[in-house]
């Protein structure tokens, strides 16, 4: 794996994507605190950097399939935050129009194709978008993600094969937060690393700190790379780790609170914005700015969620085919 | 097998569903198949349906590994990007493998997405029981998929129908299950007509008749029609319904005939508890309770594994005798 150093536009580009995923996660935790939101969520906070950097290669064409914790991934690849918060909040203004919440995130016209609430789904999915583009003759690629804990699970491993031997345009992106919901990784996972894995399907298997940026984006790009010149499939294992637990709500007495402790004590966020400082990459004020625009689309998607129609009851009727059933 | 040839007046199933795979690669490019053992060299399809697909088509028609969560997953995403993917497993207690990408993806992601996607997918897929298959090769499960919001269920029983149907399940833009009967596969009929497509969720009336309303699909109208025509000869006259689409059920067609006859028997090779029987009874006992001559009656298969052995096959198995003594239950 080679590693690339983006240029400034682009770390700044991934810091704005982190930066509206923290924000975002932030803000949506407050308002069910608060009481004013009410959902089974996912938090993907101390993730962010992994959809952050992968997405900066990516174009609108580009497919991406998901999981329930993945609104990080979905607001990365371009779902609009306002379009997101009202789907959140089971508006009929949401993305899904409110039936499909925060594990079935969908926006196709930024290639957001699929989120799946099952563990290990989104990988036979991605194989059949890879499909598409591959006998389409198109240049398009398709991200799947998925957890440490969906790798022990069947459709991994029939994708993985399907993938490899049909030359799938897929990256598999193994977001390693290192617990199974409440198992962590060594009670449930027979190898020391997840992409070691790929060594039985004849792939290339990257193991990635998915906390760090340029590693990131290096990993990334040689997946995409490799993907869009027709060479095949490649697992990426990136490291990375949940603040928020598997739910919120989950207190996390599973975890011991020393490596809890290190884990935050490493946030990538944080750390990430003191390093474009110290590089020079940019400066406070930019990175203030971009703080403060964000702070105010966000202001603006939760007042769109709030103050947007719930939906109407006759939706129930729509959808479940072209037709509208009786 | 080119659209030049001249039909021939009787064909069977088999090459009515390979007609029609034919027909519908040709007609669009969105059109690909895959399943195990589907392409030309590893044989067309373990009863030669996709014959010359592969051969014609090149990479739209792939045999996969045996991997049906994998491929039925491929389906689904193929097919929220516009493809028409014709999926074949290869026997229906297969699905069992496959179900989380069928009825948690196939049937709910339009939904889901709020209409931002739909899947527009067939699942192919053969059964029955009467040829020693056993426990795991038999069963009829589609009262499974039709308790499934969001995917429709077809069945066929004749060429004719085979190929109408499935060139309309392809065309559908929502996920269609495709269930095909081993015995009805050999079974000689008329020819369809290349080209003419039948709409799904609309029966057919087999045979008009005014005592009893006889209620089958699949295999169980190869054994109706008989027992219909020998009650003929005694003067009881039976109304025999196709369903062809099991999901949407034909409630039109279902109630129009119940209302002349009053008397309804439903026949099908599914074991009975929970299935559609019960399902086309209630129906029919909450739209027209008052005008039914006697309780709508169920003939289906035992309520067990399907067995091995040739006698336990049969007990399994309704008879015509149980279809028989059914239509004399609702006329005694």
């Amino acid at each position: 794996m080679n590693t690339y150093q983006p240029d400034s536009e682009t770390l700044v580009d991934i810091y704005r994507k982190m930066t509206l995923i923290k924000q975002s996660d932030d803000r949506v935790i407050g308002a069910m605190k608060a009481g004013r939101m009410r959902m089974p969520y996912y938090s993907a906070r101390g993730q962010e950097c992994i959809p952050a950097a992968i997405s900066v290669l990516l174009t609108d064409e580009d497919y991406l399939v998901t999981i329930y914790r993945g609104v990080h991934d979905m607001l990365a690849k371009g779902l609009p935050a306002k379009l997101l918060w009202a789907e959140l909040a089971g508006k009929a203004t949401g993305s899904c129009k409110g039936k499909g919440g925060p594990m079935h995130l969908t926006y196709p016209s930024k290639g957001c194709m699929v989120t799946t609430g099952i563990v290990g789904s989104s990988m036979p999915i991605a194989c059949g978008l890879g499909l598409a583009s591959q006998l389409r003759g198109e240049k398009r690629v398709t991200i799947a993600n998925f957890g440490d804990g969906a790798s022990n699970i069947g459709a991994f491993h029939e994708s993985l094969n399907l993938a490899a031997v049909w030359k799938l345009p897929v990256i598999f992106v193994c977001q390693n937060n290192q617990y199974a919901e409440h198992t962590s990784y060594s009670k449930g996972t027979s190898v020391a690393k997840i992409s070691d894995r790929a060594v039985s399907y004849c792939i290339p298997g990257l193991h990635v700190d998915g906390n760090d940026p340029i590693a990131m984006y290096s990993a990334a790009k040689t997946a995409i790379e490799r993907a869009r010149s027709g060479e095949g499939p490649t697992l990426i294992e990136a490291m990375t780790f949940r603040f928020n637990g598997h739910l919120i709500g989950d207190m996390g007495e599973y975890i011991p609170k020393a490596e809890y402790a290190a884990a935050v004590a490493a946030d990538p966020y944080p750390k990430y914005r003191s390093w474009l400082l110290e590089t020079k990459q940019a400066s406070e004020a930019d990175l203030d700015a971009i703080d403060l625009a964000i702070r105010a689309e966000i202001d603006e998607a939760e007042a769109f969620a709030m103050s947007s129609p719930p939906p109407d009851a006759i939706e129930v009727k729509r959808d479940v085919y072209a037709y509208e059933i009786a | 097998m080119s659209t030049e040839t001249k039909a021939p007046a009787n064909i069977n199933l088999i090459q009515a569903l390979n007609w029609a795979l034919h027909d519908a690669m040709e007609a669009d490019e969105n059109v690909i198949v895959f399943g195990e053992e589907v392409a030309d060299p590893e044989g067309g399809g373990v009863v030669k349906i996709s014959s010359g697909l592969s051969t014609k088509y090149g990479s739209r028609v792939r045999s996969t590994p045996i991997s049906e969560m994998g491929f039925m997953g491929a389906a689904v995403g193929a097919a929220v990007v516009g493809m028409k993917p014709v999926v074949e497993i290869m026997l229906m207690n297969f699905v069992a493998v496959c179900m989380d990408q069928i009825t948690n993806h196939a049937a709910k992601l339009r939904f889901m997405s709020g209409g931002q996607t739909h899947v527009p997918m067939v699942i192919r897929t053969m059964t029955g029981s009467g040829i020693q298959n056993g426990g795991q090769h038999s069963d009829f499960l589609e009262a499974w998929f039709c308790h499934t919001p969001g995917i429709k269920v077809v069945m066929p029983s004749n060429p004719v129908d085979g190929y109408g149907l499935l060139r309309s399940a392809i065309d559908d833009p929502d996920p269609v299950l495709f269930v095909e009967h081993l015995k009805s596969y050999f079974a000689p009929g008329i020819a369809p007509e290349r080209g003419s497509k039948i709409p799904l969720g609309k029966a057919r009336i087999h045979k008009a008749g005014t005592d009893v309303t006889v209620i089958g699909y699949s295999r169980s109208m190869l054994d109706i029609p008989p027992v219909a025509a020998k009650l003929q000869a005694e003067g009881i006259s039976c109304e025999v319904i196709d369903l062809r689409t099991v999901s949407p059920l034909d409630m039109e067609t279902i109630l129009t005939s119940v209302k002349k006859t009053g008397r309804v028997v439903v026949v099908h090779e599914a074991v009975k508890s929970f299935g559609v029987g019960a399902e086309i009874s209630a129906r029919i006992h909450e739209a027209l309770f008052k005008e039914l001559k006697a309780p709508v009656q169920r003939v289906a298969s035992n309520d067990s594994p399907v067995p091995y052995a040739p006698p336990l096959e049969a007990a399994f198995l309704y008879s015509h005798a149980d279809i028989e003594a059914a239509i004399r239950r609702t006329l005694a």
